[in-house]
């Protein structure tokens, strides 16, 4: 396989995610991070999952991002560029420590589970094979998983809205 | 029942696939596949365009027509004799074109200038990827995928993010709770748009538009002419005319009360592309209706099959633009919570039902032929019976407004 395009895709993920985390302005390390899960899908594509990408596509950068947009715009009190600082010192190390656990941890899976590097038939692989797979053995899971977000939606609408007007036309 | 070859093979049909040919014959073997996209490029930004400037004047000689004026009719085609090339205002499109890219170009001195830049040419950009997999033709599909519908519309949601860096960027508080206005509707009819396309995939069994196309044939098997596609088709409709921004649904920009919304720092050409990216969506998702529910590329009947399939094509996606400037000349605008009930608390219940229409559809496909009255029956009432229930619902607390100080 070519690797050229996917060291650049990495290349422009890391570079975009590194440069929103490393930002001032909130919105513009939002849209970075916007084009960050972009280059993620464009990873997707590159291995030939087509129907990932384009759901990374449609949710993160069609949905997501709204939601981080939003939240980012409502809870800001000052439209000042925000300076990041550390509160106090023990608070640092607490956080560098919580993180290189996390970090530890997750690199430890990966390290541990015997990844079998085999071949995939790729031409099998395809939209069709992946719906019958999720609608025929792992379609427990998927209404589990849709139960959750229903009730997560529902519990949303009901946190969200308001009482009813006075005046309603 | 030979015709379908012959039909696929006429010289009309690949007349594009031999004038395509012709012009990369002459270059090497491993260029041609380039140029021939290069070439499929070109043709799409080069037809749709010619059709947004001509949209455009069919829009205001209609809207003119409509409210019993005559619409721009002076502007004459250049390099004719004055009162001779003055043809219905054929030559307005140049003249707005021309006055569009000699405009100045306005950028607010606080705004964001590579936000304020990029959001215009990202639209433009996403609009135009839109394209790439509407089947045009029988041999004109510009990119084959497996998932070309879920392709479709990760592009086309991904035009909200624009529009929120078009409104932001202006540092303007007009543009910016416009953004946020126009967002909350996009976000609003996204979810209708795609409940309502979700049948037609169950039951052609494919996210590839080429293939919904080929299961549909022609006349009386399109899936319009079912009672869930009939269904689907309103809602889709409905919901494509919010998601363009068209009225009734024109709230982002209602040029008349909010300022062009988030357009308002936008001058000049980047204002130009903005309605240029509009009306490609416009376009798209029409050729996406087209697609999903109107047979695509296919003739009505058979023997109407010697009229190549990009015009059957053409002739489809004019009748569903007109009819978009038709509902703008003809209905008045909805407030913004109108907008939003309409949406969440009717559409999207419809949009569900339908499903469950579509299922039943399926279901009993293989019905003896008098039990196909009843499998009809079943499916008309599962359509009519929520739509009227539930619009009675909705609209009971309704009363006649009365104005109590006029």
């Amino acid at each position: 396989m070519n690797t050229a395009p996917l060291i650049l895709i990495a290349l422009t993920t890391l570079a975009t995610a590194a440069v929103a985390m490393a930002g001032r302005n909130l919105i513009h390390s939002a849209l970075l991070l916007v084009a960050s899960w972009a280059g993620i899908a464009a990873f997707y594509l590159w291995a030939g999952a087509e129907f990932v990408a384009f759901a990374q596509i449609l949710i993160y950068v069609g949905g997501v991002s709204m939601v981080v947009l939003f939240a980012v715009l409502l809870t800001r009190n000052s439209r000042a560029e925000l300076a990041i600082s550390t509160d106090s010192l023990s608070r640092a190390v607490a956080a560098l420590l919580a993180g290189g656990a996390v970090f530890g941890i997750l690199v430890g899976a990966i390290l541990r589970t015997p990844l079998t590097v085999s071949t995939p038939s790729a031409a099998a692989f395809n939209v069709r094979t992946l719906g019958l797979e999720l609608m025929g053995t792992h379609a427990a899971a998927l209404l589990i998983i849709g139960i959750i977000l229903t009730v997560a939606l529902l519990g949303a609408v009901v946190l969200a809205a308001p009482e009813p007007p006075e005046d309603a036309p | 029942m030979n015709a379908e070859p012959l039909a696929a093979d006429a010289f009309l049909e690949r007349l594009p696939l031999i004038a395509r040919d012709m012009l990369t014959v002459w270059f090497p073997e491993p260029a041609r596949w380039l140029l021939n996209s290069l070439l499929a490029i070109a043709a799409i930004i080069i037809s749709f365009a010619t059709l947004f400037s001509l949209l455009t004047l069919a829009e205001r000689k209609i809207l003119g027509r409509v409210q019993n004026r005559p619409g721009p009719n002076r502007t004459g085609l250049p390099f004719l004799p004055f009162t001779a090339g003055r043809i219905f205002g054929l030559g307005q499109p140049f003249a707005d074109g021309i006055k569009m890219l000699t405009k100045e170009d306005i950028v607010p001195r606080a705004a964001d200038q590579f936000l304020h830049f990029l959001a215009p040419v990202a639209l433009l950009a996403l609009s135009i990827l839109t394209f790439a997999v509407i089947p045009f033709g029988r041999h004109l599909v510009p990119v084959e995928l497996d998932a070309g519908v879920l392709y479709f519309f990760a592009a086309g949601a991904a035009t909200e993010l624009a529009i929120f860096m078009a409104g932001w960027a202006s540092r303007n508080k007009f543009a910016l709770l416009a953004a946020m206005r126009a967002l909350a509707q996009l976000i609003s009819y996204e979810l209708p748009l795609l409940l309502s396309i979700v049948p037609v995939i169950m039951l052609a069994q494919s996210l590839s538009p080429t293939a919904i196309v080929t299961a549909q044939g022609a006349l009386p098997h399109w899936y319009v002419c079912t009672p869930w596609g009939f269904a689907a088709f309103v809602i889709f409709f409905i919901a494509a005319l919010a998601e363009s921004n068209r009225s009734p649904f024109d709230l982002p920009e209602a040029e008349s009360e909010l300022i062009a919304g988030h357009l308002t720092e936008y001058s000049g050409f980047k204002y130009a592309i903005f309605f240029m990216a509009e009306y490609f969506g416009m376009c798209a998702l029409s050729g996406m209706g087209v697609t999903l529910f109107l047979g695509g590329w296919q003739a009505p009947f058979s023997f109407l099959e010697f009229i190549p399939s990009y015009v059957w094509f053409g002739a489809k996606l004019l009748t569903l633009l007109l009819m978009f400037i038709w509902i703008r000349a003809t209905f008045p605008r909805l407030r913004m919570d109108q907008l939003t009930r309409l949406a969440w608390k009717f559409l999207v219940p419809l949009a569900l039902i339908n499903l469950l229409t579509a299922a039943f559809w399926h279901h009993s496909h293989s019905w003896s032929t008098p039990l196909q009255l009843v499998r009809w029956a079943i499916a008309i009432f599962l359509v009519v019976c929520p739509f009227l229930w539930l619009g009675r619902a909705l609209t009971q607390t309704f009363r006649p407004r009365t104005y109590r100080y006029a």
